[in-house]
């Protein structure tokens, strides 16, 4: 019922369908690049063009390889969506076992939970990442990803176990106890769909920030290298040179800032739909 | 009395293996220092064993540790391998880390608050949707985005503010760096001091004190906005050592000697003892900075003490 009352809601908000819009778009992008580039990603790069701007035949103009830049910029799109959405899932996933776990038995499990939670919770983001990633100098997207999720599962798990702790002391679960329900079952048929949607949400405005945190450790030089292509690693070369020559800071920045964004929206109007207090 | 006894003994496993988490990463970077100090010449066994043994090199890990722990709580935070102390490479970087960090707190506090206000009040409105959409948009832009159009615009084109390093001193070198640096944290700080006032304004007791007849500004400040604030500080808290270990961008941006740059700078040189020096001591700051808001939080709120006690 609940989803059907927020769909209702969804459905007029014009930021919704904005986001939602813009995000099927980047995920076109991403899973096939080729519809929306002409050329591979660093193919027929020309040396002689190299920072070259915007103009005919060339849109975003060329960058520091002499690569025609809406070609590079189309194909940087893949690593983002693919790192924020692997790593928000799979920090999900960890977050609604521990979490519930946590929760729902308490005691040991819980303190252990919690307590490594609150390390994890203690590592500088950016230096923590740093770190491990120079450790292991050949990484690709999958590294990247696994050292993200590695950072970022714990505000989620704390989110799910706070959830868990206020609604396995409703009626209806000790009703469900009562009438001979297993642990498992009170976990996943009773609990966990009524106490997962705030999580969804906060999932959601995840994926942005993941996104944002990619493009920052590929910016450092310490995330993806060349010849991968992501934003960050795009804005990475652009910062020497783009107060002559805007156009290479200007774009991957565009394309960037509107995923993020468009995560970020949608996450708060779905938490909105799903809120009625705020309406 | 008791809960803060609490809080402060699960503090000390939390930090135990936090630092024992870094400084196994840190020095599980492959490579061999003593090594990589020697550049190509050949170095003499003797030598190396001397080496190795002086920075405790040939011990286990988990004694390493201990012998370096030990040494941090005395304020011995051990010496690079050239020599040098690690403390003194760092005193004068603290400083300016510290500044920055605090200028961007202190916007983030001010600014945020006084946004997040001005928006909860009047729900719906025309300020309530600029701060809403702009927050939003300064929450997507990267960080080293703003940061380089900030010094291109403010700085060099304007002239507003100086565009990179500390010659002008506090607060005129800090000013540009620490906007950049606190405009992601007081988008959240204004969001979060909006959702909080706007659901306080709604409830019981703000409506009860409006019925007893008491003014507007005296309803909103004593009762409201007080409570409102409960999470605000949290997140504020939290922050300061988010600012402190986040500095490594802007420090970039702006060229500031600060230790996020002299950070960076040895994990690449793989300088183990100046990584491992200063991200526990970030730890310290940000573990110290989440109890002082537990803390804070009982102060606050009262119903919040008694739960817990």
């Amino acid at each position: 019922m609940l989803a059907r009352d927020a769909w209702l809601e969804l459905r007029g908000r014009a930021v919704f369908w904005l986001s939602a819009t813009v995000l099927l778009v980047a995920s076109a992008m991403a899973a096939f690049p080729g519809l929306f580039a002409a050329l591979g990603p660093n193919e027929r790069c020309d040396l002689r063009m190299s920072k070259r701007g915007p103009q005919a035949g060339a849109l975003f103009g060329y960058d520091l390889q002499g690569c025609d830049y809406w070609s590079q910029v189309v194909h940087g799109t893949r690593a983002s969506v693919v790192v924020g959405v692997a790593v928000t899932v799979f920090a999900l996933l960890i977050a609604i076992v521990l979490g519930l776990v946590a929760g729902f038995y308490g005691g040991l499990a819980d303190a252990l939970i919690s307590r490594t939670t609150d390390v994890f919770f203690g590592v500088p983001f950016v230096l923590g990442a740093t770190v491990v990633l120079v450790a292991f100098p050949d990484h690709g997207m999958w590294a990247m990803t696994l050292v993200l999720v590695l950072l970022g599962w714990t505000t989620m798990t704390r989110l799910m176990r706070g959830q868990v702790i206020a609604i396995k002391h409703m009626d209806y679960v000790a009703a469900a106890r009562m009438l001979g329900a297993s642990d498992r079952r009170l976990m996943v048929r009773h609990i966990l769909p009524n106490a997962v949607a705030p999580v969804f949400v906060v999932a959601m405005l995840n994926v942005g920030n993941v996104i944002a945190g990619e493009a920052t450790l590929d910016y450092l030089g310490v995330g993806l290298q060349y010849p991968d292509v992501s934003w960050g690693l795009q804005l990475n070369t652009a910062q020497t040179f783009f107060a002559e020559h805007p156009h290479l800071l200007v774009f991957p920045a565009l394309f960037l800032t509107a995923t993020v964004l468009s995560f970020l929206m949608l996450g708060d109007v779905v938490r909105d739909a799903l809120d009625p207090r705020l309406r | 009395m008791r809960y803060a006894a609490r809080r402060l003994a699960q503090a000390v496993p939390v930090f135990v293996v936090t630092t024992f988490l870094i400084y196994t990463m840190v020095f599980a970077l492959p490579g061999d220092p003593m090594l990589a100090l020697a550049g190509d010449k050949p170095v003499p066994e003797q030598v190396l064993a001397v080496m190795r043994q002086r920075y405790h090199l040939d011990e286990p890990l988990l004694v390493q540790y201990g012998h370096y722990m030990l040494g941090v709580f005395r304020g011995d935070l051990g010496e690079t391998f050239t020599g040098q102390p690690v403390s003194e490479l760092l005193q004068d970087r603290w400083a300016v880390t510290a500044q920055l960090a605090l200028t961007a707190w202190v916007f983030e506090l001010v600014v945020g608050i006084g946004l997040g206000v001005l928006a909860g009040l009047r729900r719906g409105g025309a300020a309530d949707t600029a701060v809403l959409a702009g927050t939003t948009f300064v929450i997507a832009v990267p960080v080293f985005v703003v940061g380089y159009t900030a010094q291109i615009v403010l700085g060099l084109n304007l002239g507003l503010f100086p565009t990179a390093g500390t010659d002008d001193g506090w607060p005129g070198s800090y000013l540009l760096p620490g906007m950049v640096l606190g405009s992601f944290g007081l988008a959240y700080v204004a969001r979060l001091t909006r959702t909080s006032l706007v659901e306080n304004l709604r409830a019981d007791y703000v409506r009860t004190a409006t019925a007893k007849g008491m003014v507007r500004r005296r309803v909103v400040g004593l009762h409201a906005l007080r409570n409102s604030l409960i999470p605000v500080v949290t997140y504020l808290g939290v922050d300061f050592g988010n600012l402190m270990a986040g500095a490594v961008v802007t420090e970039g941006i702006f060229n500031l000697p600060g230790i996020g740059q002299q950070v960076f700078q040895s994990i690449q040189l793989q300088e183990g003892p100046v990584v491992v020096g200063v991200v526990t001591l970030l730890v310290m700051v940000f573990i110290a900075a989440n109890l002082a808001v537990d803390l804070l939080y009982g102060v606050l709120d009262p119903r919040i003490r008694r739960a817990r006690a």
